[in-house]
């Protein structure tokens, strides 16, 4: 089917979880896929997104440069950009190590944490820099939508969706939003 | 002949000396807030229940209701707006609701349901505060403070203390505890002091009651803000 | 310590509600306050040691950790860097060793700046342990730095570093000739009371503080109240960046403003009377009190005033830098020993003021207008102004012009006649009423300062074309976000997210939407707060952005959007510790789609 809807999906500094959760719809995938094709996504092992997608789905805070790329990538990419669960919208769990200076984590982790052999820092040109704060994504790129919990349930994945898919504004109802 | 004023069109009568929100809530009408409770001294720093009375933007919960007034409260302008002052709300503090106790039984949290609020939609502070677990039976996590003196005055107005203030200036202000240390462990609070179980937000939480109630069960899991505000408020009068 | 500490508590009688005159002197002494201090303290006066914690961290004077022996700091208001503010205090930061904001490492002198001092007309200005120093240059710092590695006491320094000039310009109703002490008060007593509040009524006098309230009207309210213990407060706290002319009036009409104040006394049926001296005019305090007791020995004020059986004595009490202290129920809260924290209202301070009892407050212009008009009567004043301002306004002049200083000038007259007054030209702008006013273009000079139209407290601020518009703008939101006393969301929040936005888009990373953002904050910051600050505190932006909405478009990119952080500078701290610095160790402020 030539018109169908291109869907990315990718995780920056998130656990899967909101991936997990989305497959939870379970059956209704069957129906989803009749209208949707996934483009970029964990779950098709393409690596870059096509330059058509009409819906990127992030999932996670931006923690590191590479971060950085990639949500600029799916920006670019992607007609409509959605923050998906609590970590893409306000950085989440891993925002908690925004309060101890990014020194003192490095530190720890790689120089005088217990357990630490051949103290130093990576310093591999492949590895990705750490940014001083976990950000939400929304402070790095413009973002579409949002779509709150952690994670999000398969209901909301699906009424986000079907809403886009009927042509219509999506609106989460009570029940729906939750930032747990 | 019993004195009236207009809330959304809607006729609702008062009796002198009560505020908008006193004369609302008494006639089932729902006005979001979070600073206000009906058992304390009003203070009206929130705005969460700001609400336009004669054209002119009051706080519902300070402005005494008078005759003839017309309010409007539930309009889609308001309701934008308060989303925005919660969202001010969630971007000073360091709300993380997943890792957070009080989820699903947060008034901020229920209030932001209630209003739609899908994100922070400001710049985040990530401003560095503490938590306070000194005390045997009571955690102060200061991340969720919103600064609705909810405890102070509770503390000062029914347990008869003065356990709590508000200190500090503008963006800096904080929760101060009144003991020599500043330590909760080091005050006169007592876990069955009502301003250790007033707090709208995780900011207060008694210790070893974590997580009896399991998160998708709890008060504004499947019940809006509004109906369980009112509901409370019939089963206080009822109780009187 | 603990004898000083007694010693004090028992200056003020064991009252908390001296509680900043108690700090300012612990803080003069120890130059910070310690821990041990609110101890003993909170016992002392009987109050819970968080009113003490929390007004000390309120205050921009008191702090909690040790400052200098001698605390300098210098005044941030516009008009200071206008006068090249930012290279002087690089300089004295350099002479002193210190940076800004730190104590040196012998705990000899700390710097910092502050807000406006109310010396626009003579900055740049700045003060040391609460004196305020003026016209300040390289040779003044080069001495003011010796004298303080010499660690000479203050009296010791030479007085052209203090001097404070009145620069009064042009004088009138009020100002040509100041009324004789105890003139006022014979007037009124020989005219009668009510009569007098009637000739108040008659000059059409309106609130000289910015507001522009009926006086007359004010103080009717307050005598018809029940309550019979009533206060009479003046308001110098000039707290408006560019206002000093209440300085002026204190430091050279002083009586004339007391004596307003006792008639007001007189008729409102009050017994004590407060003057609220902001911190930053400490130097006239002394000055004040010797004139009080002077008025005392002249039976002008204290018991039985000029034999007519009334009482009434003033009290001055000295603020602590709060800028929000100026607004009148934050003042009462300051009064009363708290954080100056605006009330809810209603109950206003007419009914409900200074310890719950009905208070007028009234600006110190207000009280030196009265004074004048108890003596020459309503329609003296009345004849000149418009029809709902009447008389004539003292300004306070500074900014791009010849003659900087105190102007009294009629209502009604046009900002062009005021620049050619005071020698301006090449004007870009004007700041009028102070950056909670209105930034008016070079396009509506022909406008009148007049409650109908330009209302003002007095604040007259002249930018030429030299200046930048968003430099100005941004001074002000800085100072706003700064001020806020932190009591309600919109504005505690608010002005520091404004601050954020402004600064990303001054900064030149601000993109379509960023504009869009900023007047959405502005106009919820304006529309929820609590109080006058909050109200105002988005003017600055409001009124620039109305009037030159091409400044603001030429500082945004042609983008869809651009991070409010530097995202390369958010990488450097794991660059330095990967020792890395190689291509893929830095990160584009904006995406390659906008390549
Ligand atoms: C933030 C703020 C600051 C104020 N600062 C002053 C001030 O420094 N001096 C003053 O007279 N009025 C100030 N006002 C106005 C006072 O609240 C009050 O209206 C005034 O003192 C009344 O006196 P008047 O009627 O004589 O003008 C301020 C108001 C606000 C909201
Ligand atoms: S206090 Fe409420 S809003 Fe804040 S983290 Fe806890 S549940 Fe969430
Ligand atoms: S701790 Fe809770 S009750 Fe106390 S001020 Fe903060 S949010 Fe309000
Ligand atoms: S508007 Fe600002 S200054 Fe006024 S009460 Fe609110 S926070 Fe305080
Ligand atoms: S509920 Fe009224 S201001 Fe908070």
């Amino acid at each position: 089917m030539a018109n169908k809807i291109k869907v990315a999906t990718t995780s920056l500094a998130g656990c899967f979880g909101c991936h997990m959760s989305f497959l939870d719809i379970d059956e209704r995938l069957v129906t989803l896929v009749e209208h949707v094709q996934f483009d970029r996504s964990p779950l098709t092992d393409i690596e870059h997104c096509s330059s058509d997608c009409d819906i990127g789905l992030i999932e996670g805070g931006v923690c590191n440069s590479e971060n950085v790329h990639t949500l600029r990538e799916f920006r670019k990419q992607c007609k409509i950009l959605v923050a998906v669960g609590a970590c893409a919208i306000n950085g989440g769990l891993p925002a908690m190590r925004n309060f101890i200076p990014l020194e003192e984590c490095l530190a720890e982790a790689y120089l005088h944490g217990i357990g630490v052999e051949n103290a130093h820092v990576p310093n591999d040109e492949e590895l990705p820099l750490l940014l001083d704060k976990v950000r939400p994504i929304h402070e790095v790129v413009k973002i579409d939508y949002f779509l709150p919990g952690c994670p999000p349930s398969a209901d909301v994945f699906w009424k986000f969706l079907t809403d886009l898919l009927a042509g219509s504004q999506p609106k989460l109802d009570y029940e729906l939003v939750h930032f747990d | 002949m019993t004195k009236t004023l207009t809330i959304d069109g809607k006729t609702i009568p008062f009796q002198d000396g009560q505020t908008i929100i006193e004369a609302a809530t008494a006639a089932g009408v729902y006005i979001p807030h979070l600073c206000h409770h009906p058992e304390f001294t009003p203070h009206g720093s929130c705005k969460l229940c700001s609400v336009k009375v004669n054209g002119r933007v009051c706080s519902a919960c300070t402005f005494p209701a008078a005759e003839g007034q017309d309010v409007i409260n539930n309009s889609q302008e308001l309701n934008d707006d308060r989303q925005k002052i919660t969202q001010m709300l969630f971007v000073e503090g360091n709300h993380f609701c997943p890792s957070c106790e009080k989820t699903g039984n947060c008034q901020l949290q229920a209030v932001a349901y209630h209003l739609n609020m899908l994100d922070d939609h400001f710049p985040l502070f990530f401003h560095n505060r503490n938590v306070d677990a000194s005390h045997s039976d009571v955690l102060i996590d200061h991340n969720r403070c919103i600064f609705c003196t909810l405890c102070v005055r509770a503390s000062i107005e029914q347990d008869g203390k003065n356990v709590f203030a508000i200190a500090g200036r503008g963006i800096n202000k904080h929760l101060a505890v009144n003991s020599a240390t500043g330590l909760l462990k080091d005050s006169d609070l007592d876990k069955n002091d009502k301003a250790a179980h007033i707090c709208p937000t995780g900011a207060i939480l008694i210790k070893r009651t974590g997580y009896q109630v399991p998160i998708g069960q709890r008060l504004y899991d499947h019940q809006e803000i509004d109906a369980v505000s009112l509901a409370h408020e019939t089963e206080q009068r009822h109780g009187e | 310590m603990k004898a000083f500490l007694e010693q004090l508590a028992a200056k003020y009688q064991h009252n908390a509600t001296n509680l900043l005159a108690i700090l300012r002197a612990v803080q003069a002494r120890f130059h910070y306050i310690p821990e041990a201090a609110i101890t003993t303290l909170a016992d002392l006066l009987s109050i819970p040691r968080t009113q003490i914690l929390a007004v000390a961290e309120f205050y921009s004077f008191f702090h909690l950790t040790p400052k200098g022996q001698y605390e300098v700091f210098i005044s941030d208001s516009i008009t200071d860097h206008m006068l090249g503010k930012h290279e002087l205090m690089a300089y004295l930061s350099e002479r002193l060793q210190v940076a800004v904001g730190e104590v040196r490492a012998d705990g000899l002198v700390s710097l910092d700046n502050t807000s406006c001092t109310g010396l626009c007309d003579q900055g740049p200005a700045g003060l040391v342990n609460g004196l305020a120093l003026t016209n300040l240059d390289k040779a003044r710092i080069d001495l003011i730095a010796e004298l303080i590695n010499q660690q000479k006491p203050l009296s010791e320094w030479p007085k052209h570093l203090f001097a404070v000039n009145d620069n009064i310009q042009q004088t009138g109703l009020l100002l040509a000739s100041a009324i004789t002490p105890g003139q006022g008060l014979t007037t009124t007593f020989t005219r009668g009371i009510t009569q007098t509040l009637a000739e108040i009524d008659l000059s059409g006098l309106r609130g000289r503080g910015g507001a522009g309230f009926k006086t007359a009207l004010k103080w009717r309210f307050c005598s018809e109240e029940p309550e019979t213990e009533r206060y009479v407060v003046c308001n110098a706290d000039e707290g408006e960046p560019g206002t000093f002319k209440d300085r002026v009036l204190l430091n050279s009409y002083a009586e004339q403003v007391f004596e307003g104040m006792t008639i007001a006394a007189a008729i409102i049926g009050a017994k004590q009377g407060f003057l609220y001296l902001r911190g930053e005019y400490l130097f006239l305090y002394e000055k004040l009190l010797a004139l009080l007791e002077q008025r005392r020995q002249a039976g002008l004020l204290g018991q039985n005033i000029l034999g007519q059986g009334i009482t009434f004595d003033i009290e001055i009490c000295l603020g602590a830098g709060a800028y929000i202290c100026g607004e009148e129920s934050a003042l009462i809260e300051s009064l009363e020993g708290k954080m100056g924290i605006p009330r809810n209202r209603p109950p206003y301070p007419v009914s409900s003021g200074y310890l719950g009892k009905p208070t007028i407050v009234n600006n110190v212009e207000t009280y030196l207008a009265a004074a004048a008009i108890a003596v020459n009567g309503g329609a003296w004043f009345a004849n000149l102004g418009t029809e709902k301002s009447k008389g004539t306004k003292i300004l306070s002049i500074s900014g791009d012009c010849k003659r900087p200083g105190i102007y009294e000038v009629p209502f009604g007259i046009t900002v062009q006649a005021v620049l050619d007054l005071c020698g301006a030209d090449d004007v870009f702008g004007v700041q009028i009423g102070g950056p909670s006013g209105m930034f008016i273009s070079n396009q509506e000079l022909h406008r009148k300062l007049a409650f109908e139209d330009l209302a003002t407290g007095g604040s007259f601020i002249i930018f030429d074309n030299s200046r930048e518009l968003l430099a100005i703008v941004k001074n002000f939101t800085h100072f706003f976000a700064h001020e806020s006393c932190g009591f309600c969301t919109p504005c505690r929040v608010g002005t520091s997210l404004l601050q954020k936005q402004l600064d990303k888009i001054v900064d030149g990373h601000g993109s379509a939407g960023d504009v869009v953002a900023l007047e959405e904050l502005c106009r919820l910051i304006k529309q929820y707060s609590h109080c006058g600050l909050g109200q105002t505190a988005a003017n600055p932006i409001l009124t620039t952005l109305e009037r030159y909405p091409e400044i603001y478009q030429a500082q945004l990119k042609q983008i869809s959007y651009e991070p409010g952080f530097d995202l390369d500078a958010a990488l450097a701290t794991a660059r330095r510790l990967a020792n890395r610095d190689d291509a893929g160790a830095h990160l584009a402020q904006i995406g390659e789609e906008h390549d």
